[in-house]
This record gives structure tokens, sequence and C-alpha cells, in this order.
């Protein structure tokens, strides 16, 4: 069986993400360093909290290339919640208008706030938190077993704008929330969801499982 | 879409789940995990655990409970009730609580939920507001926090003051203003419990709900006073509360959440109903 490392940089609890899949029979390790990559096959960036400080903590603690040569060898990786958008070229949180804080730039594209404005006058409240459903036009293999629009759990204030057309798309979800937002990417051996599965109940441990069993 | 949440709200102590719970499939209705895995069951979308221990000792037991139901329940919760400082809220985010919820420290020291928001996110950074009608003379006397505090067109010479303590110790804030300043501190989530409500199962307070629901932009759950589904309907759809929050109702077995989010879901409110399980599938 597959061995999954869940990465610890100090940005939030991970032991519910470890619980939830060895809930689902999986065997899930915290990493504590970064040279302990290399003893998994399959990576996992959760995170919650800001982006700036979570870019400053990959960096000092060495994660960014031992995740760089685990997703260039090959090798399953998923992002979760803040994990999903450092992927990402850079994010507008704590930004000067106009420019980015610099992610780890794996998949083309960058991450920004909910728009308040909705446009028909009506204000979209910010963060989004809450169920809401997921609708998938790819068949991405970590929706084994689910209903289309499923309800996952989301707790967010920004989203990620993948770079991507009809012939290469990033996006393999997406929720409706003040207009459509992209839920969870896959590319390759790269996936990563906006909502946290392992919060998502029998959902999300489905998701997770999925995921354990590619 | 997203859905409306539906939060049933348990009192812990020294770990255990106290006020009238009586599920009665339950081994040990006392055990917060066990408690948590009914509701999930049912569909809850989220358990606020409000800590009522008072003692020092009794906090670490309450850390050790947080860390189980996170361990064992995977659905998100909020836990509230004794915060006082930063230490109070890194100790139970590391536990496992993705949501914290402020009460009386946000009063007396509004810094902690700059503080919270700061280290770990407006999305985990949830404020307590328990407002109560008072005497406008007497609000006006006391009010620190605006020169103009909201009157109520309910009931007409009463203005809303902000209370600690279960209801029993008037703040001198204006609701409405205090609910603008903690967001602009960092406040990602409002629970609004109307003291005048709280246990009279009359329904929610709709004016105050309405009057802090339109002067903040972010989620807020409604509280105090609810009776019925009916109640649950009237607080989501007359104000821009995105989220119902009870007791009783659920605790004794009067309503399931599922009935309740059926009544909801009848009624054209987005839920989230339980699906087939695909774990089985």
């Amino acid at each position: 069986m597959s061995r999954i490392g869940i990465i610890d940089y100090h940005m939030g609890n991970l032991r519910s993400v470890q619980k939830a899949f060895e809930f689902i029979g999986a065997d899930a390790v915290i990493l504590h360093r970064s040279e302990d990559v290399e003893s998994v096959d399959k990576l996992v960036l959760p995170g919650v909290g800001s982006f700036a400080d979570a870019m400053k903590f990959l960096n000092q603690m060495g994660w960014i290339e031992p995740i760089r040569k685990h997703i260039e060898a090959g090798k399953p990786f998923l992002g979760i919640c803040l994990g999903m958008q450092l992927i990402f070229e850079g994010s507008e949180e704590e930004a000067t208008p106009g420019e980015i804080v610099p992610g780890l730039g794996i998949l083309p594209g960058k991450v920004v706030r909910f728009n308040e404005n909705m446009g028909d006058g009506g204000l979209l409240k910010v963060p989004q938190m809450g169920w809401n459903a997921i609708h998938w036009d790819r068949n991405d293999p970590l929706f084994d077993g689910l209903e289309q629009d499923s309800h996952v759990y989301f707790v967010h204030s920004y989203h990620v704008q993948p770079t991507e057309t009809a012939e290469t798309p990033i996006s393999s979800a997406r929720a409706d929330y003040g207009g459509e937002f992209t839920a969870t990417v896959w590319k390759g051996n790269v996936w990563a969801t906006q909502f946290h599965p392992e919060k998502s109940q029998r959902i999300g441990l489905r998701i997770l499982k999925n995921f354990a069993a590619i | 879409m997203i859905t409306n949440r539906i939060i049933p709200c348990l009192d812990v102590n020294e770990g255990r789940v106290v006020k009238g719970v009586n599920f009665v499939q339950l081994r040990d209705a006392g055990d917060p995990v066990e408690v948590a895995k009914k509701y999930d069951e049912q569909g809850a979308d989220e358990l606020v655990f409000l800590d009522i221990t008072a003692s020092h000792e009794g906090r670490d037991i309450t850390l050790d409970m947080v860390k189980r139901v996170a361990e064992e329940c995977f659905m998100p919760f909020t836990v509230g009730g004794g915060i006082r400082t930063i230490d109070d809220v890194t100790r139970l985010i590391q536990a496992g609580a993705e949501k914290v919820s402020i009460n009386t420290a946000a009063v007396v020291n509004p810094k902690i939920v700059e503080q919270t928001a700061r280290r770990f996110g407006r999305c985990a950074t949830v404020v307590n507001i328990d407002p109560k009608r008072v005497p406008m003379e007497e609000l006006r006397a006391r009010c620190t926090n605006t020169d103009s505090p909201v009157e109520s067109q309910l009931k007409p010479g009463y203005g809303f003051e902000i209370h600690t303590h279960g209801g029993r110790k008037p703040v001198g804030l204006d609701p409405v203003a205090f609910a603008k300043y903690v967001v602009e501190l960092g406040a990602g989530e409002i629970i609004l419990t109307s003291m005048d409500g709280d246990g009279t199962k009359d329904g929610y307070d709709i004016e105050i709900t309405k009057l802090i629901g339109d002067a903040v932009n972010v989620p807020v759950v409604a509280s105090g006073g609810c009776g019925s589904p009916e109640h649950m309907r009237q607080v989501l759809t007359e104000t821009r509360a995105d989220a119902a929050l009870a007791a009783s109702i659920f605790h004794y077995g009067e309503y399931t959440i599922q009935e309740t989010k059926e009544y909801l879901a009848k009624a054209g409110l987005p839920m989230r109903m339980m699906p087939a399980d695909p774990l089985t599938v």
C-alpha cells in the first residue's frame, strides 16, 4: 500500500487530515522534516491561515524543493484549502494592489479575493463559510463514487483563478458563490481542493479514499 | 449555491455534554464524541461547543475533548466559552477546533480578535455578541461606542446593549457598532444570541438579527429563542442570517435535524440533505 505524507509547516492542525486518511484505511504520516518527503509515495499539503505566512514557513523549513521534486517525479500530490492556493503563481492576499505575493508556481494562475459586489447591487458575504455543491465537468478520479452536485465544506475568502483553456484544463470542478469559482483542480499528478475534505463528512472521506487509491 | 447551516449548540462542562441531551440510542449521552456523531448522522452542518467549565484544570479536559472530536468526527465545529487570551485560542486551534468563538474577551480586550485573525485567519475567528433590550436612557448613559445607539422599533423607548455573563452584565456597547468594529478587526463570523429571546422558545429575535445582518458583510449565525423549524424559516428568510443555531429543540428530541431540514427545504431554503453514503457504494 502506498504511504501518504502530510506536510507540517505550522499552518494549522493536521491531525484531522491524518485521522481522516486512517479512517478510510490509508497509511498516512505527518512529515515534520523536509527530508522525509522521499519516504512517501503521495504528498498532502493542507493549511489554514495567511498565504504570506505559509510561504514564509515553507521557505524557512526547506519544504519547497522537496515538494517540487516529488511533483516532478510524477508522484501524486494533493493540496487542501490554503495548500491549493499555494501551488499557484501567487496571491492577492496582503499584496500591494496590482501585485501578487509569489507562490510555488506549480500551476499557472493566481489567487484572488471573492468580489463582494455582486453586480445586481447585492453584497456577497466574505468569507464563504458552509456547505456548497460542487459540479465537475471532467472525469476526475477524485470524484469516483460521488453524485454530481455533492455538498462539501468551504471556509475561505480567496479562491484560485487558473490560467487555462479548453485544451489545457486545470479546474476539474466548480461551485457557485456569487458566480462560479474553481473548487478543485487536477493536472497530471497534481490535485487540489478549495474545500476541506477532512471536514466534509462521508463525501470528503470518499474523496480522500479516492486520492489514496490513485 | 451555498446552503443555510443548521447548527446544534452543546454545553460542555469538564469535557462532558451537560445540557439536556436525550438521544435514546446513545450509550452515554454525556460523551461529546458520541453526541457529535449522532448529530452528524442526522445531518447537522456544524456544531458549536460552548465550554462552561469554571475551573482551570477542567479546561485541560476540554482541550482533550476538542482533540477527540476533531480526530473522530469529520465535520466542522466551533468552540466557545471561557476564552480569555490568545494562548487559549492557540491551544483550542492546536487541539483541532477550526473556529473559536470569542465572547467576553472581545468586549474586554478587542485586540484578541485582531490577534486571532492575524494568527489563524479570519475564517477561524468568530465573535459572539449577546444583546438585550434596555431602557434608552440607561443605554445612552452607559454607551461608549456610539453617540446614537439604535432604538428598538418593536419596543419603543428601549435600545440594544451587549451583555456578558449570560445576560446579567450590561457593558455599555451598542451591538451594531460593535459588530462593525469586530469585523474590521478580523472577525469572519458573528454568532448573535439575543438575550431577550434566549430560552423563551418564542422565536429568534428578528429585529436585532436584521440590524446586525445588514450592518456587516460576514456570515451571521442567529441564536436564542428557537422553538421550532418555523422559527428557523423566519430568521433565515426575514434577515441576512446564514445559519440558525438551536439547543433544546434538538437535545430533547422535539425535532430531529433531518425533519427540520426537510421542513426548511420544502419552504424553499437551500439545504444540504444527506446523500447516499458514498463509502458503502
